[in-house]
């Protein structure tokens, strides 16, 4: 596919609109502000049309949005009567199977189910008719950094198709079928026994509360930066509150990595305030550490590298440095320093 | 008449294997042994009920319910010019009257086997039998006359129609996937049968596996596909040895394999067994399972004919299709064309169950009255009670009352009266069934199996389930039934596949045409089949004579009296299990179901 | 355990299309799919373990429990529940001291649900240990369950 991708026109509700080819009707809807609710989409990921809310009508039919590609000449209708008919039940059902502790959810801001249920104008004397679910499953806190309350699960499979796709790690799968159908990993074992990175990515993806950041992020503004942690030079934004780092998330926009980060990026920003983290340099003085000025030290570290030569010296580099820098250290050991003994951290 | 010549027919499909027919050939082999008299088991005849069933040919005396210890009666029978044995002959239930032969029997007399005209009549495990009843004729032809442009024209000529329950055109299909471009084709074969009720195409695999060999074979050669597979439930062990031994045989014989009766065709089959999931019937969810993942359908488009299995152009029909396929091509379109209705051709094979006296597979012409399948046929309900409804299309299809049973039985028909064809299950209902019950308990079938992968059918089917669990156990509220409508609609209308889209009807088809029942529950108290517990109590009359009986069997220890004194039943004690009802003796048959009258009954609900 | 496994997956290729046989060859041999072996198939066919957990667990086939030494199987297909299945269940539930679906005990029997045998015409009907029994009703079930699965012909 090396030509430009063609542009479709394509009609939705009667306003004509181009899209490349490829997208699916729901994307190219929503590029042009035309709202149609979904649950089990994401961009990032593979269709698979479950969660049936995003259903238009193209020639009379019911179709889901987000598996239907563009093609020249669609006359798509968005909002007839049968299908807010058919979005309201499955809304309603959604609702009814959901545990509804809005107030102190983690998704509550951006919780893909109340946005789409307000939508859709879900009334509570319709749900009233409804038996609830009241599942009452136990939930997983033993992961550090981020926790699953199945009872709010949709069963919309991101955070599987996620971790398999993108992640290519596989942890997550469908247990069960039907109604009893829950997200797992091998075994039923909780997270932290489990095959699980912690990398955060389908926690980021969950469009509910069901897999939630264990602690609350009330980041005030955000700051872009570049993660320190590695060469590879993940983009991200901090966000701040106050003088202090509280949330991490990806940049979607950086090439190097497309929003997708790791556990180190995502959740370990902790070292930044801690008490234990060196902000000088220390010197050995009759055997304890003294702080130092950056100069002083450089200058030791200078004059010590001056008196030893050869196979007395090695070097360890570290991952943390980019590619450039790993390179000249490799290339001081060997030209300066006269030795062959130069090492990485990462291939340990 | 002499005894040479005489062969002995012993079924052996499951239901009369159950009935422990392998033993009565035994017994018959062993003392036939140096006889003239050659003795074949088959597949199942169709009457299962009088199992085990033995046929003399060539006079076709019909022996019903045989024990192993009636052989000798048979042996001696067939060896010293016996007289037959009498006493086996099947009784017709309607007249009480003897039938010697199976010709006499009005269960066969009116069935017009098509699909079925090999079972019963020919050793499934022998292809010598299948080739000399005509077998295989319709692939030579497909292979060294027709074209495969040809080929198709005939199935399309011939208006057969997929007999695993949607009736799309066979035909058509076959001319997609011909036309598909592709150099690797797959033709499958539906045989998981999954609906609860049915056992048609159980009985074809069982009773002549190589009529759908050979089907398969034709498909392969029309729409250019090397491989294909069947892919059959686990719970069939039966058929599964029963393909197993044919496709072995094919082999064997060169109607399988490379090189096809020395054309240059290639065509194989291998058998894949499901491992217990309602859903896997859908097209692709058989193929997703094949391929080894969980069985959830995906959504169409692409339709299989163009991405199937492992994304190649596939073939998918049911056993029955297949069946018929061979003999359309042997025998002609319009030979085929010349059954049935005007949109629906051939015939319609069912597995005619419930409360109906003659239970068993049966195969009529389309068209054919509900009627005449249920009296006729079937020998009219059961113990002589009251016809209520008729339920086909298993957990997809609808009841059909009594209004219903002078309605040709066609695809279109049932569709428009509310149910289905379905794959050919037809279920007796009577005067004791309850229809709030019934739609419960294919509600609770279906939420069992739904994949789980789509909200409507997910949560939907489950949400009805819960409603009309709530309403069989006296919880019912107003407006449960127009809200079972309407959620009846959404997932209908929601579903990604056909099992959701199909799942709210036997609920819908009730509503229907027994919303009175339904009002019964959440409005009267009352249970008008008297089968919901909630609403029934056990009430022991005077005629009672103290026989002791009910009391000894109440597990509840309800029941008191003295012996011949008259008893009766401690409401509060009894957990309602109808233990009493089943042992009082029939000629007593003092012991009362009532509904509707229970105050003590009503539990939190309002009672009006 | 490992001896039997590798037998089995002995016979297979290793491909992902296999998962669903070995998994049914893997519980013919032990009654049930021991944890271990689930994991061992998935380094054989190259997935991820949970891929291999989440087949097993979406076909009704698959336990992940030994079963008793005799297996009763109660259809529930529609002749069946027409014709009294629920009674049988009950009444095989309570002869064998169990509270539902489940296994005794003393291992001796399991007792599970399945969907349609297929035997509709001699509803209602169970198999034990591969072998139907039908036209039941409770007295029947006793007398079954107190000699064990035995032919009753004759
Ligand atoms: C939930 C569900 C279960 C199905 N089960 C079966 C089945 O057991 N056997 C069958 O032949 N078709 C079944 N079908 C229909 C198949 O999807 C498919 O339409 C059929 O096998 C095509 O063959 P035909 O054209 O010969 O009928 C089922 C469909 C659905 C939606
Ligand atoms: S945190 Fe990462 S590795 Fe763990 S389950 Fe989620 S996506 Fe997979
Ligand atoms: S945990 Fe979240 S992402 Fe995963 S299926 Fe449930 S709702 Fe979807
Ligand atoms: S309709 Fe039911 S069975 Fe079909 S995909 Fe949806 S959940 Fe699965
Ligand atoms: S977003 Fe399309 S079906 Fe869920």
């Amino acid at each position: 596919m090396s030509q430009e991708p063609k542009e479709i026109r394509l009609t939705i509700d009667g306003q004509e609109v181009t899209a490349r080819e490829g997208t699916s009707v729901l994307d190219a809807a929503m590029a042009n502000d035309i709202y149609i609710p979904h649950q089990c989409h994401h961009p990032d990921l593979k269709p698979v049309g479950a969660c049936r809310l995003c259903g238009v009508e193209i020639d009379g039919r019911m179709v889901t949005s987000c598996t239907t590609v563009v093609q020249e000449g669609l006359d798509v209708k968005t909002n007839s009567q049968k299908i807010h008919q058919a979005r309201k039940t499955a809304m309603e059902l959604l609702i009814a199977d959901h545990h509804m502790d809005c107030l102190a959810c983690a998704a509550a801001n951006d919780c893909a189910l109340l946005k789409d249920s307000a939508y859709l104008g879900i009334e509570p004397e319709q749900l009233q008719r409804l038996r609830p679910s009241n599942k009452g499953l136990p939930i997983d806190t033993s992961n550090p950094f981020f926790q699953f309350d199945p009872n709010k699960c949709i069963i919309c499979g991101i955070c599987v198709r996620t971790c398999d796709e993108i992640v290519g790690r596989g942890t997550l799968a469908f247990i069960d079928r039907g109604f009893d159908t829950v997200i797992g990993t091998f075994g039923n074992k909780s997270f932290i026994e489990s095959t699980c990175e912690s990398c955060g990515e389908c926690v980021v993806r969950c469009p509910v509360g069901a897999l939630a950041p264990k602690r609350p992020k009330f980041a005030a503004r955000e700051v872009q930066t570049t993660c320190v942690y590695c060469g590879v030079g993940c983009g991200i934004y901090l966000g701040v509150s106050g003088d202090k780092v509280v949330d991490v998330r990806g940049d979607r926009e950086r090439p190097t990595n497309e929003g997708s980060l790791c556990v180190k990026g995502r959740y370990g920003f902790n070292f930044i305030n801690h008490s234990d983290r060196l902000t000088k340099p220390l010197i050995k003085q009759n055997g304890e550490f003294v702080e130092a000025e950056w100069e002083e030290a450089l200058e030791l570290v200078a004059s010590k590298f001056a008196e030893t030569k050869g196979d007395e010296f090695a070097a360890l580099a570290s991952a943390k440095c980019t590619n450039e820098e790993n390179y000249l250290i490799q290339k001081f050991t060997r030209a300066v320093m006269a030795t062959n003994t130069v090492d990485h951290c990462a291939r340990l | 008449m002499t005894a040479d010549h005489r062969t002995v027919l012993i079924c052996r499909g499951t239901g009369c294997e159950s009935s422990r027919s392998p033993a009565i050939q035994a017994a018959l082999d062993a003392e036939l042994q140096d006889s003239d008299v050659e003795i074949k088991f088959t597949g199942c005849h169709g009457m299962c009920q009088q199992g085990p069933i033995v046929i003399v040919e060539p006079e076709g005396t019909f022996y019903a319910n045989v024990k192993t210890k009636d052989a000798p009666k048979i042996v001696e029978s067939l060896l010293h010019d016996g007289e037959p044995v009498e006493r086996l002959y099947y009784k017709d239930p309607a007249t009480k009257e003897q039938l010697p032969t199976y010709h006499d029997i009005p269960f066969y007399a009116k069935q017009k086997r098509l699909v079925l005209h090999n079972c019963g009549r020919i050793n499934p495990e022998e292809i010598s039998d299948y080739v000399e009843a005509g077998g295989y004729q319709g692939l030579k032809k497909a292979l060294f006359e027709l074209s495969p442009e040809e080929i198709v024209d005939i199935v399309k000529q011939s208006g057969l129609r997929g007999r695993g329950g949607g009736g799309f055109s066979t035909g058509m299909k076959w001319q997609f996937c011909q036309q598909a471009k592709g150099d690797v084709k797959y033709v499958l074969c539906n045989a998981d049968e999954g609906d609860p009720g049915a056992f048609m195409d159980r009985s074809v695999l069982e009773g002549d596996p190589h009529a759908v060999l050979e089907g398969m074979a034709i498909a392969g050669s029309a729409i250019g596909a090397k491989q294909g597979y069947i892919y059959c439930r686990a719970e069939y062990p039966l058929a599964i040895k029963r393909l197993q031994v044919a496709i072995r045989q094919a082999r064997e014989q060169g109607y399988l394999g490379k090189g096809i009766l020395g054309s240059d065709f290639e065509f194989d089959i291998e058998i894949f067994q499901g491992a217990g999931a309602f859903v896997c019937g859908e097209e692709t969810a058989l193929m997703i399972s094949i391929e080894g993942n969980r069985g959830m359908p995906r959504v169409r488009p692409p339709y299989p004919a163009h991405s199937g299995l492992y994304g190649k152009p596939t073939l998918l029909n049911n056993v029955k299709t297949y069946a018929n396929v061979s003999q359309i091509v042997n025998k002609g379109a319009d030979w085929f064309a010349g059954i049935g209705t005007e949109k629906s051709k051939g015939t319609a094979v069912f597995a005619l169950t419930g409360k109906i006296a003659n239970s068993g597979l049966i195969e009529v012409p389309m068209g054919v009255t509900p009627r005449e399948i249920i009296y006729d046929i079937g020998g009219g309900v059961l113990n002589g009670k009251k016809f209520k409804a008729v339920q086909t299309g298993g957990p997809s299809g609808g009841c059909l009352p009594e209004s219903f049973m002078d309605v040709p039985v066609d695809y279109d028909s049932l569709i428009a009266a509310g149910s289905m064809m379905g794959s050919g299950g037809m279920v007796v209902l009577d005067e004791d069934t309850c229809m709030v019950d019934v739609a419960r308990y294919f509600l609770d079938f279906t939420e069992k199996e739904s994949c789980g992968k789509c909200v409507p059918c997910r949560l939907g089917t489950k949400q009805m389930l819960t409603i009309l669990e709530d309403i069989v156990e006296g919880r019912g509220k107003p407006g449960d039934i127009e809200l079972l409508e309407e959620l009846g609609g959404g997932i209908k209308g929601g579903s990604l596949c056909g099992l959701g889209q199909t799942a709210p009807n036997p609920v819908l088809s009730t509503l229907r045409y027994f919303r009175d029942e339904y009002e019964a529950h959440i409005f009267h108290n009352k249970c008008p089949a008297k089968t919901c517990k909630h609403f029934i109590t056990y009430h022991i009359l005077d005629s009672c004579v103290g026989c002791q009986l009910c009391r000894k069997n109440c597990s509840a220890e309800a029941i008191s009296g003295e012996p011949k004194g008259i008893h009766w039943i401690d409401q509060t004690k009894c957990h309602k299990c109808g233990v009493c009802f089943e042992v009082c003796p029939p000629k007593v048959f003092s012991v009362e179901k009532r509904t509707g009258d229970l105050e003590i009954h009503t539990g939190e609900g309002e009672s009006l | 355990m490992e001896e039997t496994l590798q037998t089995i997956l002995s016979k297979f290729d290793g491909k992902q299309e296999e998962i669903i046989p070995i998994l049914q060859k893997v519980q013919d041999a032990y009654t049930y799919l021991p944890e271990e072996s689930m994991e061992q198939i998935a380094r054989f066919i190259h997935v991820p373990a949970s891929r291999v957990f989440g087949v097993a667990t979406f076909y009704a086939q698959f336990r992940f429990t030994p079963t008793g030494k005799n297996i009763v199987s109660i259809c529930r297909g529609t002749a069946c529940h027409v014709r009294g299945a629920p009674a049988i269940l009950e009444e095989t539930t309570a002869v064998l001291g169990l509270d539902g679906e489940g296994t005794t005990e003393d291992m001796e029997y399991t007792v599970e649900t399945v969907a349609c045998i297929g035997c509709c015409a001699l509803a209602p009907c169970v198999t034990i240990n591969e072998e139907v029994h039908g036209n039941l009703n409770k007295k029947k079930v006793r007398t079954l369950l107190a000699k064990g699965s035995k032919p009753d012909d004759g």
